[in-house]
């Protein structure tokens, strides 16, 4: 491995919670914004979070901070082995692998709501896996390697091959990150209708936990638009970097201009963006 | 020590009010408002509340599901009781199922009078509870220092 990879893999297990935490801040006061609201200060989620560790610790399950830190430690994996250009077909493996520990750390409880929560969390993972792994087929067919640092090193941006895939994978990123009108298993804002779904069994240290994690996967996954964009010239990283952006605010603004649909809408509406626009995707560049 | 005041989450609770207060503090949320500019958030759920807020006085139906709510927080809390209902009972005091304001069954912190309380008033009742939020933090770290200090005392000596 050379140095800028170590360098990099370093600086996402450091920085990305700082990174996750800002974009977070930044949600809020965006969303505040676009409702004509002063909303919260910007490091508010941080506030937060060393709140919530210095609260009493409650728990329903005394298994449920195993679950938890396992899935805190897949998902740093995920990150670390993104960041260190391996295989991209083995980040999302493990990824969801992690995501399963989340599911489990939900079920553990046995409490109703969240139960429930942790059901739905199945049903979004069901919605997003097909998209995720088109993702790596496309990277595959566009650039002949599942390796990241290949792709990023590669001549062209792989955009250019996979436009379908890109669009199927914005959108299940609004799942991913909890946006509405995905927010099924748990929701950032104040209510829903099962409580916090997920995380309602989840008080002080488990939820901040949570939550850290949750900013870890963010950049990872905003990590994968970027690799959309970036390639072997290094102002790529400017347009990747703007891209990035551009797709925080996007899911911002579908966050807040949409209302929470049911579960067989969400699973129809997703399979059916990423059948429609990666498949036709995929059969171009199976022609080509 | 942490700094806590400025997150502080709410679980808001009727108890048999006329939903006049409840409107009241929803109100609080609004862009008029906004409560959310001192980090305050409505969470429904026990486990990640800071502060109970109360509204309507407390009859016997209600009065276990209270008692659970106030248990199931994690320390430190306060409780705020928001309009006069919650705090004494008000206009349905002497009615047979009433027991009596919030106080009747856990213990209640700020008392914030009104009926109904106004926005402002509740705010001001949420400030005020916020700094006895940070207080309880801070005196329980005082406790936790002195039994360790005490225990060090006694191993030496």
């Amino acid at each position: 491995m050379s140095t800028t990879k170590i360098i990099l893999v370093i600086c996402y297990i450091l920085f990305a919670p700082l990174i996750g935490g800002l974009l977070d801040g930044f949600d809020r006061k965006i969303s505040a914004k676009m409702q004509r609201r002063v909303g919260p200060p910007l490091l508010q989620p941080f506030y937060d979070v060393i709140k919530l560790f210095s609260k009493q610790v409650i728990f329903v399950s005394r298994y449920q901070i195993f679950f938890l830190l396992s899935y805190t430690v897949l998902i740093i994996l995920t990150g670390v082995m993104f960041f260190a250009g391996t295989d991209i077909l083995m980040c999302f493996f493990v990824m969801s692998t992690g995501a399963t520990f989340l599911y489990f750390a939900g079920m553990v409880t046995s409490t109703p709501y969240s139960t429930m929560g942790a059901n739905r969390e199945l049903l979004q993972m069901m919605a997003y896996e097909p998209a995720v792994l088109l993702t790596c087929v496309g990277f595959y067919l566009a650039e002949g390697t599942f390796n990241v640092g290949q792709i990023a090193s590669s001549n062209v941006s792989a955009i250019l091959y996979l436009p379908g895939f890109f669009i199927a994978f914005i959108f299940i990123l609004t799942i991913k990150m909890r946006k509405s009108p995905f927010d099924l298993s748990t929701s950032h804002h104040m209510h829903q209708e099962l409580v916090k779904g997920l995380t309602t069994e989840m008080g002080a240290r488990n939820l901040a936990i949570f939550q850290v994690t949750e900013w870890y996967e963010n950049v990872f996954l905003l990590g994968v638009v970027g690799l959309y964009i970036i390639n072997c010239n290094p102002y790529s990283l400017i347009a990747a970097v703007l891209v990035v952006f551009a797709t925080y605010f996007l899911e911002i603004l579908i966050d807040n201009t949409s209302a929470r649909v049911k579960w067989d809408t969400m699973l129809k509406v997703s399979w059916g963006v990423t059948l429609f626009t990666a498949g036709i995707n995929l059969i171009i560049l199976m022609i080509i | 020590m942490a700094n806590i005041k400025r997150s502080p989450w709410l679980l808001h609770y009727d108890g048999s009010s006329c939903n006049g207060c409840d409107i009241e503090v929803l109100a609080c949320l609004t862009p008029v408002y906004d409560a959310e500019r001192f980090g305050i958030m409505n969470t429904g759920d026990p486990m990640q509340a800071d502060i109970l807020l109360i509204t309507g006085g407390i009859n016997a139906q209600n009065q276990p599901t209270v008692r659970q709510l106030y248990e199931q927080m994690p320390r430190p809390k306060v409780v705020v009781a928001v309009g006069v209902c919650a705090c004494t009972g008000g206009v349905f005091k002497d009615c047979y199922n009433i027991l009596g304001g919030a106080d009747t069954t856990i213990p209640v912190d700020i008392y914030v009078p009104g009926c109904a309380a106004r926005p402002q008033a509740i705010i001001d009742g949420i400030i005020q509870a916020v700094d006895l939020f940070q207080k309880r933090l801070d005196e329980h770290h005082e406790k936790k220092k002195q039994k360790k200090s005490g225990n060090e005392v006694k191993a030496n000596g």
